[in-house]
């Protein structure tokens, strides 16, 4: 059975795109592309990815909109029936507007907007997401964003580090991030928020391949449910 | 009716654009400035059946992000005859 991935295009997002071709090549198979304003998601979907950008131009607060919009409702119906959910970047702000994480995404501890290659120390491969690299694995992926200092209050912070819900943490401060977190798990383990961008680390070309092992992960778990 | 929405971080959580205001006064000369607290304000204009509980639902689902913020609603009209 082909893997039957959706890639939600929302209004200001830009990394869809990559977020597609990253999908289609891990899993031989393009993803739908999906518009927001769409109320229904396809069925039996393997994977839904809410990829970076500046949806609704960070207006009100940085994916705040995109949050309230109407496909999300059916993402979020289809996160709580197990279907995996990756945001990146904007993807992790839609994430935590929506609830579906816990937590906020503020703007950097020093105002600035980051892009460079962070290196991420890989906390947690035992997720559906990561289990491709090893524990403990430092991995070189792309950062790019203004609003990308997590937030969570302690009692939160503790119970995700206690669950291994912390996935990935920045090997060095990045951006003011809490206990340097870089992308975090649901209670359940089939939705990941993340700033840095794997997608963008696809092919020695970009620079690196480092964020191959995530989107082969997603697939390789897909199969193994089928 | 006009209802004003303040929305300003919890105290606690850490506010950069804050800080940052606060040393660029400092580097215009104005000494004495003690904390700088940055916030957000929303004007909505409602109609007069609009409830408290309905305003209150607007900031806790939408204007307001509970995890780093605080509201705070003022019913301007009211503020004028009282």
């Amino acid at each position: 059975m082909a893997f039957r991935a959706a890639v939600i295009t929302f209004p200001g997002s830009n990394c869809d795109r990559d977020m597609a071709v990253a999908v289609e090549q891990a899993s031989g198979t393009a993803p739908i592309r999906v518009w927001h304003g769409d109320a229904e998601l396809p069925e039996r979907l393997d994977f839904i990815a809410l990829p970076g950008g500046f949806s609704y131009g960070d207006y009100l607060r940085s994916g705040a909109m995109a949050a309230r919009s109407p496909i999300m409702r059916a993402v979020i119906a289809a996160a709580e029936r197990g279907v995996p959910v990756l945001g990146v970047c904007n993807g992790f702000q839609v994430l935590t507007e929506s609830g579906l994480l816990p937590g906020a995404l503020m703007r950097n501890a020093a105002q600035n907007f980051i892009c460079r290659t962070a290196a991420l120390k890989v906390e947690n491969n035992q997720t559906l997401f990561t289990r491709g690299y090893d524990a403990g694995q430092t991995i070189h992926i792309p950062i790019a964003h203004h609003d990308g200092n997590y937030f969570a209050d302690e009692d939160t912070l503790d119970r995700l580090e206690g669950d291994g819900r912390v996935a990935f943490r920045y090997a060095e401060p990045c951006n003011g991030s809490r206990r340097d977190i870089a992308g975090i798990l649901n209670r359940a383990g089939n939705v990941l928020g993340m700033m840095p961008h794997p997608e963008r680390a696809m092919e020695a070309e970009q620079g690196g391949s480092d964020g191959r092992a995530l989107f082969a992960s997603i697939v390789e778990a897909a199969l193994i449910t089928a | 009716m006009k209802v004003h929405i303040h929305v300003s971080l919890k105290p606690g959580v850490l506010d950069p654009q804050g800080r940052a205001i606060h040393h660029a006064l400092e580097g215009l000369g104005f000494d004495g400035v003690n904390d700088v607290r940055a916030g957000r304000l929303i004007e909505l204009d409602v109609a007069d059946g609009v409830t408290d509980d309905a305003l209150d639902e607007m900031c806790r689902k939408l204007l307001a992000n509970m995890v780093i913020e605080n509201y705070r609603i003022e019913r301007m009209d009211q503020k004028e005859t009282a």
